[in-house]
């Protein structure tokens, strides 16, 4: 792989993370953090859309007349967005009941129209097709990461193994209840944010 | 993009191609997928009553096959509580209840359902003997955010609490939401459904149930408004405008 082809895929993840540096998409990460298991189907599904909307919006970018150009990008993408909550409903159900309202938003999550909108207009198919995957990689990395925190000590659970034991279940762990509630991703990823700046500072913004 | 000239017509044009190839891609996975999803909201729906006449374990992986085996899927019409023709395998609560024309509007709506469907589907789970053990009746009442659907599986004096699970519901995660935690599900077997004069005496108490009280259970610590939901569901259900014709029908006749 060249370096180039990489630091478009990798670079989304750390250096120009869509949430933590662009704070994009927080609205679906704070609704499907309650648990990692939630939280890894939601990263796929976005990284699918993410992916093959780039791809097919950077295949025909030369034809999009520029005047229509938001809403084929929207046609493109809820189309995708639709395919992957029939996949779900077909393939998980369960899972498909929790995140059936989330799965539905990811046409508005700004990620995706961001980068339809801001690479893939631009770009060739396949390096187009990479940014998909690396911003939706970056979307997913901190969604686990604040799944991990909140599942952890908000159900005492990680992908719903017992990890630490509620009282309520006769163990000594007595759980978070703040942050079973979706605002808590706020502090998480707040503090994330924070961390984040303080190991890199080139990502602070001036003032 | 802008170098390049649009016309009216051009631009018409692409975008109703765009639309054309767009739908046939969501029409086809939707019509690809149909049979699969239908397949899984039926297994959903067979592993909840297996649940609630507490074959899920002995079922293991064989959920399908155990379900119909043991299971006797049933519609019943639910002022008169006899058992009618109907068809049970594509009977929805939730389409019914929306539909005037099949549905009742309840007179004392303690559930707070707002529309109730005038038939019901009952299932009588049997042993190996072909004898029914256990009676599951679907269960619907508001809880705090939304309505919550469930099971209640009964013995066969249809007065004995097997097992209440719930199935689709809304409720707070860690409060609300553990009406699925196995503990307190583990306090329903043996629990009363009437007292000795016929009235509905279950209910969940606050604080916790006394020992050797078979109407109480524990309610919901943090989780007030969902409990009250559980306690109306069942009071609701049970009376006059829920299963109590039924039940009465089935205690003097039997399976017809």
């Amino acid at each position: 792989m060249s370096s180039d082809a990489k630091k478009v895929l990798t670079g989304p993840i750390v250096d120009n993370n869509p949430i933590a540096l662009q704070v994009l998409g927080i609205c679906s990460a704070l609704a499907v953090t309650s648990s990692m298991a939630n939280a890894l189907v939601m990263t796929l599904a976005v990284v699918f859309v993410t992916a093959f909307s780039n791809l097919f919006i950077s295949i025909i970018r030369n034809h999009i007349p520029s005047s229509v150009r938001i809403i084929v990008q929207m046609a493109i993408i809820a189309s995708l967005v639709i395919v992957v909550d029939q996949v779900l409903k077909a393939f998980s159900y369960q899972l498909s009941k929790e995140l059936a309202v989330f799965v539905g938003l990811i046409i508005t999550n700004c990620i995706v129209m961001g980068r339809a909108e801001a690479f893939a207009m631009k770009e060739k198919p396949g390096v187009s097709f990479l940014d998909g995957i690396g911003n939706g990689l970056g979307y997913g990395a901190i969604l686990m990461l604040v799944a991990f925190v909140r599942e952890l000590f908000g159900f005492g659970t990680l992908f719903g193994h017992e990890i630490l034991p509620l009282i309520q279940n006769g163990g000594w762990y007595q759980a978070n209840g703040l942050l079973v509630l979706p605002f808590s991703s706020f502090f998480v990823i707040g503090l994330l944010i924070w961390g984040l700046r303080q190991w890199k500072p080139a990502q602070v913004e001036k003032d | 993009m802008s170098s390049k000239k649009e016309t009216f017509g051009k631009t018409v044009g692409f975008v109703f191609a765009v639309c054309v190839v767009c739908a046939l891609l969501v029409s086809f996975s939707a019509v690809q997928l149909k049979p699969l999803q239908k397949a899984n909201k039926l297994l959903d729906q067979q592993t909840k009553i297996l649940e609630a006449s507490g074959l899920l374990e002995k079922a293991g992986k064989d959920i399908v096959k155990t379900y119909n085996e043991y299971v006797d899927a049933r519609m019943i019409d639910l002022s008169t509580g006899e058992f009618i023709e109907g068809d049970v395998v594509n009977f929805d609560e939730r389409r019914n209840s929306r539909d005037k024309a099949l549905s009742v509007k309840p007179e004392n709506d303690i559930a707070g359902i707002n529309r109730q469907s005038k038939t019901a589907v009952v299932y009588l789970v049997k042993n190996d003997s072909g004898a029914v053990e256990t009676v599951v009746l679907p269960i619907v009442g508001a809880g705090l955010w939304d309505l919550m659907y469930g099971y209640i599986g009964l013995e066969s004096d249809l007065n004995t609490v097997k097992s209440v699970i719930y199935s689709d519901h809304k409720e707070t995660p860690g409060l609300g939401a553990e009406v699925l935690n196995p503990k307190w599900k583990a306090l329903w077997p043996g629990k009363k459904i009437y007292d000795e004069q016929n009235n509905v005496a279950i209910e969940l108490v606050k604080g916790g149930a006394k020992a050797g009280d078979v109407h109480g259970v524990d309610a919901l610590s943090g989780a007030t408004l969902t409990s009250n939901g559980v306690t109306h569901t069942l009071q609701f259900w049970f009376g006059k405008e829920g299963y109590a014709p039924f039940i009465a029908n089935y205690r003097a006749e039997g399976v017809k």
